[in-house]
C-alpha cells in the first residue's frame, strides 16, 4: 500500500497519471449529470462500446450479430482529423505558441487540396499526392501569418489565428461555389482516383468511411515525435519555447523558430482538412459554420500533454466521445452528455496542479 | 533572560530529507538575531515554520514565553511576527500607501477607502524609524532599496514586533546597505526584534548581536557576534576551512582581446544606458566593470554578447568588428558568458542538466550530426562536465535543473561557458546569492582561467569580490567608464567615491 502511495507522490508518474484521473474525473461527473437527469449511466458505456468497438452489448445473448466493425470503422474517421488538429495545437504550443487557428488551417487544407483535385488534370496518382501536398502547405501558409507577424511585430498569435479562423471560413465557401460545377453547398465528387476512399478498408469494416488518411496521420505522429525528440531544430523549439531568453542568450534565432513551428503546425491542421475533405467526403462542403476540429484539437494537445503519443492517445478518447453522439441519441442520451465529458476532462486537465498536490499529498509529503 | 521567540528542538521534514534537524533557535528581546547558513542549509525552512507556512514534525514554538500553534501566516501575524521577503510583494502602479494597507484597508462611510488618514499613518512611522518614505509615491518609481523600506512598513503598520528579514541585502547597492543597517538599529533600539536571515558575514558582523548558525539542516551552534571573528563564523556555517583571500599570483596581461570604443546602448526606455564608453581588455587579465547598479553595466554586456542592439560605437573582437553579428556568431569566435541573471538567461529550468550542458554546442559534432541530436554524445559530453566541475545533483545528467541548488546551477554553467575555452569569459554577477563555498570555487575558477591567457571581463556589484579577483577596475558611472586602476593600487574608499561620481580616478587606458 505504502509502495503504491509513494508511486502515486513521484512527480515521474504524473505525466500519464494527471491526464487518466482527468478522464476518470470526467467520465464521474458525466454519470452524476446522468443520475440526476434519471438516465442510467451504464447507458452511456454502452453507446461507447458500441461506437469504439463495433460490440453491441444489448444484443448479447439474444442470438443477434453482436459485432458491427462499421462503428469501428466509423470511429477512426471520427479521430483521425482531431489527432492531426490536436498535432497542430502540440507542435505549436512546444514553442510557447497558442495555436488556436487549427480550425481555419483545416480548411485551408480542404479547400486546397480539392481545388487541386478539379482544377489540375494528369495520372490520378501524382495529383492525389500533389493534392495531400498542396492541403498541407495551404495549412502552413495559414499559420505562417500569425507566425510571421509574431516574430516580426510581435503580434499576439492568439487574436491573429482567431481572425485567420473567420477568414479561411468565409474565403473557401466564397471560392467552393466559384468552382465550376459546384452547387450552393457542395462542389461535384472527385473521381475516385483522386480521393484516399478504399473499397477494401471499406469492406473489411461493413461499409463504414474509413479511409487510407491513417497513413497520413501514422507519419505525421513520427515525423512529430521525430522533430521533438530527435533533432536540433526541435531542442531549439523546445528551448524557445520553455525559455525564449536562454535561447536568445544560446544563439538561437527566435523569432524564425517561432514563424517555423507555426508553419509546420498549420501544416498539421492543413492534413487534417486534406483527409476529411478527400477521405471522409471526396467533396468540398461549403459550411455554414466551424465544426470545432481546431477546439477539439486543443483539447486533445491538452490531454496528450503535447506530445506526439499523447496527441494519439487523446484523439482516440475524444474521437470515442464524437463517435458515440450519434448512439447515444438514437438511444435515448442527450448527445450533450458526452460534450459535458469532454469538457469536464478537459477541465480537470487544466487543474492539474491541483491533482498534483492531491497526489503528492497522498504519497506522504506533507 | 527574556526571548521573545523561542524554536526549541525543531525537526521539519520533507520526502528524502530532513530540512530541519532538532533545530533550535532563541531571540531576545530587543536584538538583532542573524541565522547564518549555507543555502540550502535549512533557514527558509525554519523561518516558514515560524511563520506558519510549515508545520514542524518535532519541537516547540513558543512566543513570549507562551507556547504557540502557529499553522497559518495570519497567526504569526497575530502574534507580531512579520516577515520581509527576499522577492518583494509589491503591486507596481499602486502608491506607497495603497500597498501598505493592501488587505486592511480604512474605510470611511459606505465603504470608500480612506487613504488620507492610511498616508498620515504610513507617514508617522517612518519618520519615527527614520525610513523617509514618500505615502504617495508609485512603487514604480522609487528604487529597490525604498521598495524594500515599503515592505518594512507594511510590517511597521500591522504593529509587527518580530521582524524577520530574508536576504535583505541581496538586491541592494552598498550605500543601501549601510542605509539598511542603520534601519535595522534604529528598530531593535525602539523595542523591536529582527532575525536577518543571511550568509553574509560582514553584515552580520556590522548589527547582529547573536548568531545561529545551520548546516545542512543541523543546528551547530549560537555564538556571540562580538566574540567571534568572520573567519569562525564561516567555519561553522561550512564546517572547514574557509579562506576569503582568493589566492592569484601577477597577472600577465598580453594582447587586447575586446575593445570597446564610444559605445552607446539604449535601455529599454530608448534612454542611453551606455553613453559613450571606452574599454580595453587584455588576455591573462581579470577586468572587473564595477559600480553600482543600473549605471548602464547590465547594458554593456548584453551589447558585447549581442543579446541588445548597439546604437553606435565600436566592440572590436580581436581587431574584429562585430557589433552587428549574431550571438551565435560571437560564441562561435570565442566568447563565454555567464549571464548575470542565470534563471532567465543560463538555463532552460525545464530541461535536463544534460540539455543545458548542450545549450551553446547542440548543433555542432559530435553532439549532433545532420541535424539530428546525438543522445550518447550529449549524455558522455554531460557526464564529462559533471565530474570535471563537481557539480552536484540528485541523478546527475537527467537531473531536472530546476530541482538543483543555485550554486550548482551555476556550476554547470560555468562548466557549460568555461569547457569552450572562450578567449574572452564574460562573466556577470557569477556569485549572485551564491553561498561561501560556491563563491569561492567561482572566484577560483576565473583565475584558473586568466592564468590559461583567457580574458576575463567581470562584472560585480560586491565590493569585496571587486578587489579581491580584479587585476584592473574599471568603474562605470552613467554609461561611462569613469576610471581604470589597478586593483592592488586601490581600497574600497576610493572606489565607493568613483562609483558615486564624485572623483574621477585617472583614466590608464592600459598604460
Amino acid at each position: 500500500m505504502n509502495k503504491f502511495k509513494g508511486w502515486l507522490g513521484n512527480e515521474k508518474n504524473h505525466r500519464f497519471l494527471i491526464p487518466l484521473i482527468a478522464i476518470l474525473l470526467g467520465f464521474i461527473v458525466g454519470s452524476l449529470v446522468m443520475i440526476i437527469s434519471g438516465i442510467n449511466p451504464s447507458k452511456l458505456f454502452i453507446s461507447l462500446t458500441r461506437s469504439v468497438f463495433g460490440i453491441n452489448l444489448d444484443k448479447i445473448g439474444t442470438g443477434k450479430s453482436v459485432f458491427n466493425p462499421r462503428y469501428v470503422g466509423e470511429y477512426f474517421v471520427y479521430c483521425m482529423p482531431i489527432v492531426l488538429t490536436g498535432l497542430s495545437v502540440a507542435f505549436a504550443f512546444r514553442t510557447g505558441l497558442f495555436n488556436i487557428g487549427a480550425e481555419g488551417q483545416l480548411m485551408v487544407g480542404s479547400f486546397a487540396s480539392i481545388l487541386i483535385g478539379i482544377m489540375v488534370p494528369g495520372p490520378s496518382f501524382l495529383i492525389l499526392i500533389l493534392m495531400i501536398l498542396g492541403g498541407g502547405l495551404a495549412g502552413a501558409i495559414w499559420g505562417f501569418v500569425p507566425g510571421y507577424l509574431k516574430a516580426r511585430f510581435n503580434v499576439h498569435e492568439v487574436v491573429v489565428t482567431i481572425m485567420m479562423n473567420y477568414t479561411a471560413l468565409y474565403l473557401t465557401n466564397y471560392y467552393y461555389k466559384q468552382l465550376p460545377g459546384s452547387s450552393n453547398s457542395k462542389t461535384i465528387e472527385l473521381d475516385e482516383g483522386l480521393t484516399l476512399k478504399s473499397e477494401f478498408l471499406s469492406s473489411i469494416t461493413n461499409n463504414s468511411r474509413l479511409h487510407w488518411g491513417f497513413i497520413i496521420v501514422i507519419i505525421a505522429i513520427i515525423i512529430f515525435w521525430f522533430i521533438i525528440e530527435k533533432t536540433t531544430f526541435g531542442y531549439e523549439l523546445k528551448a524557445v519555447g520553455y525559455n525564449p531568453h536562454a535561447a536568445r542568450y544560446a544563439g538561437m534565432k527566435v523569432e524564425r523558430n517561432a514563424a517555423l513551428s507555426m508553419m509546420i503546425a498549420g501544416a498539421y491542421a492543413g492534413l487534417g482538412g486534406v483527409i476529411i475533405a478527400i477521405g471522409t467526403f471526396g467533396y468540398g462542403r461549403v459550411l455554414p459554420a466551424a465544426e470545432g476540429y481546431g477546439f477539439d484539437g486543443i483539447a486533445v494537445a491538452l490531454v496528450g500533454g503535447n506530445t506526439a503519443l499523447g496527441s494519439l492517445f487523446g484523439g482516440l478518447l475524444f474521437g470515442s466521445l464524437k463517435a458515440a453522439q450519434p448512439i447515444m441519441q438514437s438511444s435515448g442520451i442527450p448527445r450533450d452528455i458526452a460534450i459535458i465529458i469532454s469538457s469536464m476532462i478537459v477541465l480537470f486537465v487544466a487543474m492539474q496542479n491541483g491533482i498534483k498536490l492531491v497526489l503528492k499529498h497522498i504519497g506522504g509529503a506533507k | 533572560m527574556d526571548y521573545v521567540i523561542e524554536m526549541l528542538n525543531i525537526t521539519k521534514e520533507f520526502p528524502g530529507i530532513k530540512a530541519n534537524d532538532d533545530v533550535t533557535l532563541k531571540v531576545e528581546k530587543g536584538e538583532i538575531h542573524a541565522l547564518l547558513g549555507e543555502n540550502g542549509a535549512g533557514k527558509s525552512t525554519l523561518m516558514s515554520v515560524l511563520f506558519g507556512l510549515y508545520q514542524q514534525e518535532k519541537g516547540v514554538i513558543k512566543v513570549r514565553g507562551e507556547e504557540v500553534n502557529i499553522n497559518n501566516p495570519n497567526i504569526a501575524n497575530k502574534y507580531g511576527i512579520g516577515m520581509v521577503h527576499q522577492h518583494f510583494k509589491l503591486v507596481h502602479n499602486f502608491t506607497v500607501t495603497e500597498n501598505i494597507v493592501l488587505g486592511m484597508e480604512p474605510t470611511r462611510s459606505f465603504g470608500r477607502i480612506d487613504i488620507a488618514r492610511a498616508a498620515k499613518k504610513v507617514k508617522e512611522i517612518s519618520e519615527r524609524y527614520g525610513l523617509s518614505v514618500d505615502p504617495y509615491a508609485k512603487i514604480e518609481d522609487i528604487t529597490v532599496g525604498m521598495q524594500q523600506r515599503v515592505e518594512i512598513l507594511k510590517m511597521l503598520y500591522r504593529d509587527a514586533e518580530i521582524l524577520i528579514f530574508d536576504e535583505p541585502t541581496a538586491v541592494l547597492t552598498p550605500q543601501e546597505i549601510e542605509e539598511l543597517m542603520s534601519i535595522m538599529k534604529e528598530l531593535v533600539s525602539e523595542g523591536k526584534s529582527i532575525v536577518l536571515i543571511t550568509h553574509k558575514l560582514r553584515e552580520i558582523k556590522m548589527v547582529a548581536d547573536h548568531c545561529t548558525v545551520l548546516r545542512r539542516g543541523k543546528y551547530i551552534g549560537t555564538v556571540d557576534v562580538a566574540d567571534t571573528t568572520e573567519e569562525q563564523m564561516a567555519e561553522m556555517m561550512v564546517g572547514r576551512e574557509v579562506s576569503f583571500e582568493v589566492e592569484k599570483g601577477p597577472s600577465n596581461p598580453t594582447d587586447v582581446i575586446l575593445s570597446i570604443k564610444d559605445l552607446k546602448v539604449k535601455n529599454s526606455r530608448g534612454l542611453y544606458a551606455v553613453n559613450g564608453l571606452n574599454l580595453d581588455i587584455k588576455a591573462g587579465e581579470v577586468l572587473c566593470v564595477a559600480g553600482i547598479d543600473g549605471n548602464g553595466q547590465s547594458e554593456l554586456i548584453q551589447a558585447i554578447t549581442g543579446l541588445t542592439k548597439v546604437d553606435s560605437g565600436k566592440i572590436l573582437f580581436e581587431g574584429k568588428d562585430i557589433e552587428k553579428e549574431s550571438v551565435r556568431h560571437r560564441t562561435l569566435m570565442g566568447m563565454g558568458h555567464i549571464p548575470e541573471d542565470r534563471h532567465k538567461h543560463g538555463l532552460v529550468l525545464e530541461f535536463s542538466l544534460e540539455d543545458n550542458m548542450a545549450l551553446q554546442s547542440y548543433f555542432r559534432e559530435p553532439l549532433s550530426h545532420n541535424g539530428i541530436l546525438q543522445p550518447d554524445a550529449v549524455r558522455a559530453y554531460s557526464d564529462g562536465l559533471i565530474e570535471m566541475f563537481d557539480i552536484r545533483s540528485g541523478q546527475g545528467s537527467v537531473t531536472q535543473v530546476r530541482s538543483m541548488s543555485g550554486g550548482n546551477q551555476q556550476k554547470a554553467i560555468i562548466a557549460r561557458e568555461v569547457e569552450r575555452s572562450p578567449k574572452l569569459l564574460i562573466a556577470a554577477q557569477p556569485t549572485r546569492g551564491l553561498d561561501v563555498g560556491a563563491i569561492e570555487y567561482i572566484h577560483e575558477r576565473l583565475i584558473a582561467e586568466r592564468d590559461a591567457g583567457k580574458a576575463v571581463l567581470l562584472m560585480s556589484l560586491e565590493m569585496e569580490e571587486v578587489l579581491n579577483v580584479s587585476d584592473k577596475i574599471a568603474v562605470i558611472y552613467e554609461g561611462e567608464i569613469v576610471g581604470v586602476v589597478n586593483a592592488d593600487e586601490t581600497n574600497e574608499n576610493e572606489l565607493g567615491l568613483m562609483m558615486a561620481g564624485s572623483k574621477k580616478g585617472k583614466v590608464t587606458t592600459n598604460e
